[in-house]
């Protein structure tokens, strides 16, 4: 930002009015560009209201009744009109691009974004880290690395917002949806819910903690259950027999999982897939529309069989699954007595087990 | 700075002075003594009676509408919940919505004003249907009966914009009253705009073509093609979600295999185009106060006639605005954002138009052009920050905040209402053939743009600090505003109050307004006030332009200078 | 009404008008073509409801065509296509009957006014039929809804592939669409049946055989809308992949 304002004048609008109550912190990376945006926007209204104010105010002093009590009958000016067409318009073109590339920035996360899963469900935040950490409306993050969060909703649309991050994206049911940031102050900042959700909706706020790295080494290393979540998914790949057809084997009656994450599969039906997390969400509850070439659609469908937090599990799952070795050892010692998590009923506040 | 005058009309002078009001008399006869009894108003075909049917209930439903924002400012003093129980505040601000928006600004100038003049203007008799216009107006009472029991029996908590699948799955309210009482209302806006198509395009009296006609039949014309073609989508919206309530079955409910974006896309497509059939006709009433308080005609009349077209085309084309951040492909995200950012063209040229219409004016600043001013303004920010939210790295962060809520109130109340106000006093004295007292109106003018700043300018800040909205209970750093706000909106209810008090003052108290109280050009004017039944004893024949000065100096035997 | 208008309300009435000429139309020509306006910009809103409908056939169709394809054959062709055959002749009897008003034959009018009639409570009949079957195969969306038929078709004697359970279980969807969209399609007939009802009634009593036509002519309008919109239905939720050869 410094490149166009000058460092002064930004630090005062910004750290300024957020110490009056009056904008709210710059805490991650984009924030910035975010406020460079809304500050344009600011000058633009500020600039375009007082050009209204100021002709309304002129011609009235100027043509008031006592001032000219002749009325001059005037047609029109085909300049004017085109000069009040393209001036606003190419503002707002401007307004445009400039909205769109950061529209793209935010929603679209890097590579090398570090992957936590958040579920929303009527009216609390889980908040689940790959190690195996679960939080409820609480969310802990480093600073310096970019964070991915990976978002599905067990009942209606919530929507996953941190204003101080200037991110917010909607949290839909049946479907993943993500958004990613990268922290860049420590301290604490506010969560919301902000899409209308029922009786509890204002209660659906958390806090989202953002620590140094070794804090919050610290902090995973103290929260850890003991199970990750590609661990507890290995847990349920079993208890569910998966691994029954999914073994991995050259005769398996199941595509080969390891490895699949990340590559390019084609369907039945001729079509190439890029196997994601969505798609594997969507493989164990709709197998019929995602069945492998080569494979016969045999597979049955998991749906009201598992909850979201176990399809959490299972995707953490697969996509570290780089041999077969564990699932063949699993596939030996056939029963497991762990049940599946069930998925909850809206309205009872459920501890996800570890 | 002296804008050239375009092609060879000469520039003409004009001088106008007020008649003396002291000689004008209430005429004998007239739409409101010509029949008498209950039934006669109940039965009328009359478009003037229907008309003022639609003034009183729309008036009612505003209060009631009124009281929940009232009861909503009143809880979100303090930061706790301390007022109502979370159900309870729900169904405040989903009945604030569903009523100020479906049944006070969705039918406010068009089934007022537009219903009254429209025929007028036009000199025409009637509206082409007048049956189907009071069909209308019951259409329009059915809805608002059902949504006050829907009110009764325990209220509805879905907020007005029905979102699935929690208003088909995970409420026990009562939706499908309230999804009822609007689909039948939907109707009653339907008729409306039928209505109003044909008439413009059957019933224009000789003489005059689309282009004399005042711009505020081209803006209720463009709302009109707004009505007729969206409300259908919104009706099938709402019957869906009544079936799905109704069979439990999950065309909206992701686990059953269904979509709740489609309902969304479905809600929006009317959604949309309802908030430009809700300022179209606002837009409408601004043109004739400014042209007529400013005695010019409206500078680039062609341009607001063809801008209002074009609102309502672009209007259909930029619903999924308000799904940006709802998980929809990126790539419709740009089109969309797109074209939202076209949609905000016309209105700035209207905005200027009408400004360049007071240069070489002859201005006075009655109450309806006080209003006009305030329209000006608050339009031109709550447009302007429309831009913000069409911008979609900017919308990620303002969307569902009361960011949106500051915007929309911004054009709705300090648009739209005001614009309505502006109406209703601008055609008070043709309406009811009396005067409203000026100081108390303009008092009351003043006293709303005063609380409706201090209301509604704090929000836009807590929106960009993150508030949500719809939130019963906020973190105590946002206090300050909040206090602010609802202060604004104590002041605001105040200006609100005066014009029912001293309005219906004037029906028996009133200075008697005469034909023309404010030299006004338009044919509503040129007859005696109010109007009969019939409106024109002989079919006028329209022989000059709109806003044509000149034609109006000459009637009145004034001095005209002509120059050129 | 004072004595001015009532000199102009004379001079109006020199020249030979019908009886339902309203006085706020200048000319019966005026009233004719607003009436007929007026009805086509209704059906043009009509269209706008049926195609929000249409937008969400167009959806899951897309997203689950085998469930669609499948839940299609269980409609019976013959049927629909019988059903189509009453409708087309019932709208043929409507313009029959148009003609007729505007050729002042009463007795012609009134008769093709009651075919009309007729063919369209066969047309409601058939729909009841139908219904019911869906019934009885648990075929209606809701509490009683069965997938039992689609994903083991050949308990029950249904030459079909048997379908996933999870795609199976969209064939609800498809069922909702159908009785939907058939159901809307049958309230607009029904309340076209009944307006029918009273147009025979003030066609016996000769009020359009005698220059005014426009109810007649309207009503056509809105009838063949209906039967236009069954046109669009019948392919689409009938005849889902039928071929002949399979």
């Amino acid at each position: 930002m410094d490149r166009f304002v000058s460092p002064v004048l930004w630090q005062f609008l910004t750290r300024w009015l957020h110490a009056s109550a009056l904008f709210p912190a710059e805490a991650s990376g984009i924030s910035p560009y975010v406020d460079a945006l809304y500050f344009f926007l600011l000058l633009m209204t500020v600039v375009g209201t007082s050009l209204v104010a100021l002709l309304l105010l002129t011609f009235c002093l100027r043509y008031r009744r006592e001032k000219s009590p002749v009325a001059t009958q005037v047609e029109g000016s085909t300049l004017l009109e085109a000069t009040w067409t393209i001036i606003p318009l190419a503002i707002f073109l401007l307004v445009f691009v400039w909205g769109a590339l950061l529209y793209f920035r935010i929603y679209d996360p890097p590579t090398n974004a570090m992957n936590i899963y958040i579920v929303g469900k009527q009216w609390m935040w889980k908040a689940e880290h790959p190690g195996g950490q679960h939080e409820i409306n609480a969310l802990h993050v480093p600073t310096g690395r970019p964070v991915q969060l990976t978002m599905i909703s067990q009942d209606v649309f919530h929507s996953f917002s941190i204003p101080d991050f200037r991110v917010k994206r909607e949290v839909i049911p049946g479907r993943y949806s993500t958004v990613w940031f990268e922290a860049t102050e420590p301290g604490t900042y506010h969560l919301f819910c902000t899409q209308y959700c029922g009786t509890l909706h204002s209660m659906m706020i958390g806090e989202v903690t953002v620590l140094t790295p070794d804090d919050y080494k610290k902090w995973l290393d103290q929260s850890t259950s003991g199970m990750s979540l590609a661990q507890n998914g290995e847990r349920l790949f079993a208890s569910m027999g998966c691994n029954a057809c999914h073994s991995g084997n050259a005769a398996a009656r199941g595509p080969n999982l390891a490895g699949v994450y990340g590559s390019k599969l084609t369907l039945t039906d001729g079509s190439e897939r890029l196997v994601d997390d969505a798609y594997l969400r969507d493989a164990i509850l709709n197998p019929s529309q995602h069945v492998t070439a080569g494979y016969a659609p045999i597979m049955p469908t998991y749906q009201g069989q598992i909850s979201e937090d176990g399809l959490i599990d299972l995707v953490e799952y697969i996509k570290t699954l780089q041999s077969n070795y564990r699932v063949q050892q699993t596939q030996m010692t056939s029963q497991s007595d762990q049940a599946a998590p069930t998925t909850p009923t809206a309205g009872t506040t459920e501890m996800v087990k570890p | 700075m002296s804008p050239s005058t375009s092609h060879s009309a000469p520039v003409t002078h004009t001088i106008l002075s007020l008649p003396d009001q002291s000689t004008a008399k209430m005429p004998k006869r007239h739409y409101l003594n010509n029949e008498d009894g209950l039934l006669s108003w109940l039965l009328t075909g009359d478009h003037k009676r229907i008309a003022i049917l639609y003034l009183i209930s729309i008036t009612f439903f505003f209060f009631i509408g009124g009281a929940f924002a009232g009861l909503i400012r009143l809880e979100l003093l303090t930061p706790q919940p301390d007022l109502v129980s979370a159900d309870t505040y729900n169904k405040f601000f989903t009945m604030h919505g569903i009523i100020m928006v479906f049944l006070f600004l969705v039918p406010s100038v068009p089934a007022t004003l537009g219903n009254f003049l429209i025929p007028i203007m036009l000199g025409a008799k009637d509206l082409a249907f007048p049956k189907i216009n009071l069909l209308s107006w019951y259409l329009y009472v059915a809805g608002g009966t059902l949504t006050l029991a829907a009110l009764v029996l325990g209220g509805v908590d879905t907020g007005w914009t029905f979102t699935t699948p929690l208003s088909t799955h995970y409420l026990n309210t009562h939706v499908l009253t309230a999804a009822t009482a609007i689909f039948i209302a939907g109707f009653s806006s339907i008729f409306t705009g039928l209505n109003f198509i044909v008439t413009v395009h059957r019933m224009r009296c000789p003489g005059m073509t689309w282009f004399r006609m005042p711009l505020f039949v081209w803006s209720h014309y463009a709302a009109s093609l707004l009505m007729v073609l969206g409300t259908p989508v919104l009706a099938i919206a709402l019957v869906l979600v009544a079936l799905e309530r109704i069979a439990g079955i999950g065309v909206f409910d992701p686990a059953k295999g269904g979509d709740p974006l489609l309902f969304q896309h479905l809600f929006w497509f009317y959604s949309h185009p309802a908030v430009y059939i809700m300022i179209l006709p606002g837009m409408g009433v601004i043109s004739e106060v400014i042209s007529t308080f400013s005695r010019k005609r409206v500078f680039g009349y062609t341009a607001v006639a063809f801008s209002s077209v074009a609102i309502a085309l672009f209007g259909f084309f930029v619903w999924e605005h308000h799904m940006f951040i709802m998980g929809v492909s990126n790539y419709s995200a740009l089109v969309f954002s797109l074209l939202t950012m076209l949609v905000a063209v016309p209105s700035a040229i209207k905005i200027f138009n009408w400004t360049f219409t007071l240069q070489k004016g002859s201005i006075t600043f009655e109450t309806p052009m006080l209003y006009a001013f305030g329209f000006m303004g608050l339009f031109t920010i709550g447009g302007l920050t429309g831009v913000f939210l069409g911008s979609l790295g900017m919308d990620i962060h303002l969307t569902e905040t009361y960011f949106i809520v500051a915007h929309f109130h911004f054009v709705m109340v300090g648009g739209m209402l005001m614009a309505f106000l502006a109406g209703v006093h601008f055609w008070w004295p043709k309406m009811t053939g009396r005067m409203y007292p000026e100081s108390l109106s303009k008092l009351a003018a003043v006293t709303t743009f005063i609380g409706f700043n201090l209301t509604f300018l704090p929000q836009f800040i807590l929106g960009y600090l993150g508030m949500p909205r719809r939130y019963h209970a906020y973190p105590p750093e946002f206090q300050v505003l909040n206090v602010l706000s609802t202060a604004g909106a104590t002041v605001l209810g105040i200006g609100y109050m005066l014009p029912l008090l001293y309005l219906g003052w004037s029906l028996k108290y009133g200075a008697i307004a005469g034909d023309n109280p404010w030299q006004a050009t338009g044919l509503e004017w040129q007859m005696q006030s109010p109007p009969i039944t019939s409106n024109f004893v002989e079919t006028p024949i329209m022989d000059h332009e709109a806003y044509d000065y000149e034609w109006l100096a000459n009637k009145t035997q004034k001095e005209v200078t002509t120059v050129g | 009404m004072d004595s001015v208008l009532t000199t102009a309300e004379h001079v109006e009435h020199e020249h030979a008008s019908l009886p339902q000429h309203r006085h706020h139309f200048e000319t019966e020509e005026q009233q004719r073509e607003a009436g007929s306006f007026g009805m086509w910009l209704f059906l043009l809103t009509e269209i706008m409801f049926f195609g929000g409908m249409f937008f969400a056939y167009l959806l899951y169709r897309n997203w689950y065509y085998p469930a669609f394809a499948v839940a299609s054959n269980q409609l019976s062709v013959p049927l629909g296509a019988f059903n189509t055959v009453m409708l087309i002749t019932s709208g043929f009897c409507m313009a029959v009957g148009v003609w007729a008003a505007e050729m002042r034959k009463k007795g012609l009018l009134v008769l093709m006014l009651i075919l009309t009639t007729f063919f369209g409570l066969v047309f409601i009949g058939v729909k009841g039929i139908e219904y019911h079957e869906k019934y009885e195969n648990h075929h209606i969306p809701g509490a009683d809804f069965s997938v039992a038929q689609f994903v083991n078709p050949a308990a029950y004697g249904i030459k079909e592939a048997p379908l996933s359970p999870d795609m199976a279980q969209h064939t609800e969807i498809y069922f909702f669409l159908y009785f939907a969209m058939t159901g809307m399609h049958a309230v607009h007939m029904i309340i076209g049946i009944v307006l029918l009802f009273w147009l025979i009634r003030r066609a016996n009593r000769g009020d359009f055989s005698s220059g005014y036509v426009a109810p007649i002519e309207n009503f056509g309008l809105y009838w063949h809308f209906v039967d236009i919109v069954w046109l669009f239905l019948f392919p689409l939720l009938y005849l889902i992949n039928r071929h002949p050869l399979h």
